[in-house]
Formats: C-alpha cells, sequence, structure tokens
C-alpha cells in the first residue's frame, strides 16, 4: 500500500475496525428491499386467504395443500397429487431452460465473433448489440408479433419468394414464445461470454495447437474451462428472467396457458384473489432460483480449489 | 431592462405559482375519459386532478384492499364490483341533495340492485359484451354464441376471448342456459367441458388486446365490449357486433365515493361534473358506450348515437354479471385454472 495518510497511518490501518460501519449503507438495502419483501412473501403464504383478496392472520397450510395436492373439481375427493401446478412450473422452466440453450448457442460464436475483432471494431459491435435494447421490452415484442403475424412482413416474403402457399401460423405458438424469450434475453448471454473471451489468452490456442490438440479438442480442454464463468453468468442471466416472464407468453403466445408469472398474477389480480397461494408459488419459485444459484455457487468454489 | 425583468418574473410567477384550490384523486380504467374533460373540470374548479388507471374490476379491488384506500377519492367499478365494495365496506355515501344534477340519472339506472337508491354510486357509462365477426371471414348468419364455444370451420383457430372468468364463463353459462353462480355439478362439469373442448378453436386470451387482433386481422372473431367494437370498426375492421340469441352481458360502469376520501367536496363536485349532460356526452363521443344520463343527445356525435353497437334490436338479451357466494366462486376459479393449465 502506497502513499501512507498524514500522521503515518496507512489507508487499511484507517479502514480496519471498520468494516461492520462501512457496509451499513449494504446492509441496509439488502434488509429493506430483499429480506423484508422475501419475510412478508413467506408469512403470507402461511395465511387464511380471505374472499376476493386479502388475508385472515391465522395460520394454514392450506396454499401449499393446494399447490400439491388434488382434491378433485369441487375439493372433495380423496387427495392425490396435483399435476396442473407441477404442469405449470414444469412448462415454464423447460421454456426457460430451451430458451437458454438457443441463446448459448447463438450467444458464444457472437461473442467470440466479436472479441477477435480489432479493439476499435469491437466497441461498434458491442454498440450494435445493445441499441435495440434501448427499446422499452414491451415495444420489441409487440414489434416481434407485427413481424411474424399472418400478414406480417416475414410470411410476406416467403409468400412471394414461393417457399409456402400459405402463410406459416406462426403467432399465437410455442415457436413465438421461444422466439420472444431469445430475442429478449440474447444479450444477456453475448456480454458475459465477451467480458471472458476478451481476457482469453490466444497464444493458449496457439500452444495448444504445436502440442497436436485438434480444434474440438483445443475448444473443449483449452478454452471453455477458461470461459466458462462467463457461460454459466449469461446462461443464469438468461434462465431466470425466462423463468418469471409473462410478456412474451402473453403477447405472442395468446395467453392460452398459464406460466408461472401469470399463474402468480392471476391470485393477486385475477377473479380468483387468492393472495396466499401467489405467495405459495411465488416461495416454490424463489426457492428453484435459489437452488439454481446454489448449485452455481458450490461449482465455482469446487473449481477455485 | 431591469423593469423588463421584474415584469416577466412576475407574470411567470403568476403562471405557475398560482395553487390549485384543493386537490382530487381519481382510480379508473385505461382509456375511458377523454383528457380535455379532466382539464375543464381542473379548470372551472381551480382543482388539481390525479388518476391511476387499473384494467379489470378485480385488479381495482386488489389494489384498494392492498392498502390504497384513502389515497383515492373516486373509483368506477362495474355494476357487480359496487355491490361487493359495498359488502366490503369500501364506500362513502352522500344524499341526492349533495348533487345539484342527481335527478339528471335516467330513472331505470336510479334504483339498482348493486346499488338500491343510488346511496354511493352515479352511473358512469353502460354497455354489453359479446363477440365480433369479421365479415370478410365468415358470411354465415351472427345470431348464437355457438360462432364462439362451437364454431364453423371458417373461424376455428382465429377466435380470441376476453382474458378474465367472469366474462368468458358467464357467456359460456349463457350459451348453455345454465344459471350464473349455478352449484349443481351435472351444469359444472357441461360448462368445464364445453370451454375445454372449444379452447383448441381458440387462438388467443386477451382483453387490453381485444380490439387490436380484429384491427389487425390476427383473429376473425373475438368476444369484445360494444364500444371497444365501435372503435375497432372505426379503425377499419370489417366486423360487425353480434347480438346472440342465447343472450350478452350488460354492465354499467359507476363512479363511486371512496370511503376516508382526502377530498371529499371535490369528489361530489366531479361527480354532479358528470352528471351534465354536456360532459357525460363527452365521455360517451371518446367511450362509445351510452351514457346513463338523461339530456345527452343533443350533445352526441351522429356516428356514435346511431352506431349499432350502441342500438341492440328489440329483442335483445342481456343480463348482468352476478357476484358469486365463495364456495361457488372457488368452483368457478377451479374451472378457468382447469381450462389455462
Amino acid at each position: 500500500m502506497a502513499g501512507g495518510a498524514p500522521g503515518g497511518a496507512s489507508k487499511s490501518e484507517i479502514y480496519k475496525g471498520n468494516g461492520p460501519r462501512l457496509l451499513l449503507p449494504a446492509w441496509i438495502f439488502i434488509g429493506v428491499f430483499l429480506v423484508a419483501p422475501v419475510a412478508i412473501m413467506a408469512i403470507y403464504s402461511f395465511l387464511t386467504k380471505e374472499f376476493r383478496g386479502g388475508v385472515i392472520w391465522e395460520f394454514t397450510l392450506a396454499a401449499y395443500d393446494q399447490f400439491f395436492l388434488d382434491r378433485g373439481l369441487f375439493g372433495d375427493e380423496p387427495p392425490s397429487i396435483e399435476w396442473t401446478y407441477i404442469g405449470i412450473f414444469w412448462r415454464s422452466i423447460w421454456q426457460a431452460g430451451l430458451a437458454t440453450v438457443l441463446c448459448l448457442l447463438i450467444g458464444f460464436p457472437t461473442a467470440w465473433f466479436i472479441a477477435t475483432r480489432d479493439v476499435k471494431e469491437r466497441s461498434v459491435w458491442l454498440f450494435l448489440i445493445t441499441v435495440p435494447y434501448w427499446v422499452n421490452l414491451l415495444i420489441r415484442t409487440v414489434s416481434m408479433k407485427f413481424l411474424i403475424r399472418d400478414t406480417g412482413p416475414l410470411n410476406e416474403l416467403l409468400l412471394a419468394l414461393g417457399v409456402i402457399d400459405t402463410p406459416l401460423a406462426l403467432v399465437n405458438t410455442n415457436f413465438a414464445v421461444q422466439l420472444g424469450l431469445f430475442y429478449s434475453y440474447l444479450p444477456f448471454m453475448v456480454l458475459p461470454i465477451y467480458a471472458a473471451v476478451e481476457r482469453y489468452d490466444f497464444s493458449m490456442s496457439e500452444a495448444a495447437a504445436d502440442l497436436y490438440a485438434s480444434s474440438w479438442a483445443t475448444l473443449r480442454l483449452v478454452i471453455l474451462p477458461v470461459v466458462k464463468p462467463g457461460i454459466v453468468a449469461g446462461c443464469i442471466l438468461v434462465f431466470v428472467p425466462s423463468l418469471g416472464a409473462f410478456l412474451a407468453p402473453d403477447l405472442l403466445g395468446g395467453a392460452k396457458t398459464f406460466m408461472i408469472g401469470s399463474l402468480i398474477e392471476e391470485q393477486f389480480k385475477g377473479a380468483a384473489g387468492n393472495w396466499p397461494f401467489g405467495a405459495a408459488a411465488s416461495m416454490i419459485l424463489l426457492t428453484i432460483v435459489m437452488g439454481v444459484l446454489l448449485v452455481h455457487a458450490r461449482a465455482q468454489t469446487k473449481g477455485e480449489r | 431592462m431591469k423593469t423588463f425583468l421584474t415584469t416577466s418574473v412576475l407574470a411567470l410567477s403568476l403562471a405557475t405559482g398560482a395553487s390549485a384550490e384543493g386537490k382530487l384523486s381519481l382510480y379508473h380504467w385505461f382509456e375511458y375519459i377523454p383528457q380535455e374533460l379532466l382539464d375543464k373540470f381542473a379548470a372551472e374548479y381551480d382543482v388539481e386532478v390525479t388518476m391511476d388507471t387499473f384494467d379489470s374490476n378485480e385488479a381495482l379491488l386488489a389494489a384498494l384492499k392492498a392498502g390504497k384506500m384513502g389515497s383515492y377519492d373516486l373509483a368506477v367499478p362495474g355494476d357487480y364490483m359496487v355491490k361487493i365494495m359495498g359488502d366490503e365496506g369500501m364506500l362513502d355515501t352522500f344524499e341526492p341533495s349533495e348533487l345539484s344534477n342527481f335527478g339528471n340519472i335516467e330513472d331505470r339506472w336510479l334504483d339498482v340492485d348493486f346499488d338500491p337508491g343510488r346511496k354511493s354510486s352515479i352511473p358512469y357509462q353502460w354497455g354489453s359484451t359479446s363477440f365480433s365477426v369479421n365479415k370478410e371471414v365468415y358470411d354465415g348468419p351472427l345470431d348464437s354464441l355457438s360462432l364462439i364455444f362451437e364454431p364453423p370451420a371458417e373461424l376455428k383457430g382465429k377466435i380470441n376471448v376476453l382474458d378474465t372468468s367472469g366474462e368468458t364463463l358467464t357467456l359460456a353459462s349463457l350459451y348453455l342456459g345454465i344459471p350464473q353462480c349455478s352449484s349443481d355439478r351435472e351444469q359444472l362439469k357441461q360448462l368445464n367441458a364445453l370451454v375445454q373442448g372449444a379452447k383448441a378453436d381458440w387462438a388467443s386470451f386477451g382483453s387490453d388486446v381485444a380490439k387490436d387482433v380484429l384491427v389487425s386481422g390476427d383473429a376473425a372473431a373475438g368476444m369484445i365490449w360494444s364500444g371497444f367494437s365501435a372503435k375497432a370498426r372505426a379503425e377499419g375492421a370489417p366486423i360487425e357486433y353480434v347480438f346472440p340469441k342465447e343472450g350478452m352481458i350488460v354492465w354499467m360502469d359507476n363512479v363511486v365515493l371512496l370511503k376516508d376520501a382526502p377530498n371529499r367536496d371535490n369528489a361530489l363536485k366531479f361527480m354532479d361534473f358528470l352528471l351534465e349532460p354536456e360532459n357525460a356526452a363527452a365521455v360517451t363521443n371518446y367511450a362509445q358506450y351510452t351514457a346513463g344520463v338523461k339530456g345527452v343527445e343533443e350533445f352526441l356525435d351522429p356516428e356514435v348515437a346511431n352506431s349499432p353497437e350502441s342500438n341492440p334490436p328489440a329483442d335483445a338479451k342481456g343480463v348482468f354479471v352476478e357476484a358469486c357466494a365463495q364456495d361457488v366462486q372457488e368452483m368457478y376459479d377451479a374451472i378457468w385454472t382447469n381450462l389455462k393449465k
């Protein structure tokens, strides 16, 4: 540590012992904006629902019971496993996973391409990647609908070229939802991978080639281990928001099926008005996301050892 | 030069510094009141008007329950929601004598089931919920809800339905001829089977997009509110609004005085203002529904006054949506969740 403070005390000595105090703003921030809302949600998920929204302060497991146990349409059959909500969660997870894989397949080569350009050229490419994201997400999702609808430019073009005879029905399909998610979150994959590839020392590839490694072996044994943190970060940044996304499913998928996001929204804003159940579904979603992040954190620490 | 500066500063402070006499806080539907009308009220009574919007009766209730009581003076719930809010104790009452224009309310809207004697509410606009069909896609007879629930080949896969269980399940019940808020198991199973079967023929669920999908042609038929359909037609959609023989939903939106209103006096002034025929007509000309106020005719745009959507045939049947009891509502919720799982 160069440059002692007046009086001979070094900077590190000034900071010493002040750690907790300096951390205070961060603790307050986390407490107010993270711990408190999650705590409220956790408490509400164990309360009795009030008809048409609201809660009664009596402890019950009814919300979790409703999530996991099926008692029939009229609620009086012997309980069996409820697949409805597990199905909705599974569909959301599958969709988010697919969007992540698609983003990775396109995002990795894109990031690689940008990182291997001249320094000046790189900033232009990065700029071009981010430009569309200065437009509001809602507008971009609606625009995507305009592009792929029956009378939209994509279908008009294919019809004009004679590739198809009748317009492809793309709107209100799972394909459209995937397209929307992929388009919404692609930069979240490109940017972290770019940051990792940019730091990669390309003489290592040359060294691998000198040692007769095939290009596949180079990618697998040399490049991937180095850029892995970027890939993992990109995957998390795409997967987690995709999981709760409801704009793409609603606008491009036609809202025909509940996703996790719209199921929870319905509990608070819809006729159901079942706040404890909405809170319970949120808690279960949070548990899944925390699980994913914990697995990642554990993998990280293992890698560092 | 100095004089000039002083004068301009003075003029500036007069222009901006003049604070409004009072405030008025509204909680209203989206796209339902012309800004000019709010400005007119603000100027006439020297009141600063602020407005937030919601997109369904249930969203309104949820927001008020989540702690917004006491921050708004007036809200605009639909008929059955007036009853629910009244039962929940969320409404304040007023005497007819507190509104000088109370007598302008049309007689048939004076003593309504959801607010007998109009103690907490005044009519805002009323209309119907049914569906519209693109005549270029389907040219058969337009008279039955079967076009939505058991559609002909031309319309299969090109139908948008409203994304609220109340409206969609009520129209389905009308089609089946079963009562609302039924607790009869056979009837509920029938209802469940009908919507489950129809879903394969539906392209999308959407309420706020109900007009746009008809205008763009993404949907060839769609459930829609009467005025919204008139707007779609005005925007070029080749559609016709259907008055089904099985019946349709009739609704009335009402301005209610909320409990703990921070500006009760201004709220009553605004209610009185909305009961002026000229102002009620301004809302109708904008939203294309029908006012429940006497004497609006001379202020209406002819195309709005004569629109087919607002002038149902004499034999058209309409019902209000009913508010069900909790155990019954839970069964309808289950059918809805089952439909969208």
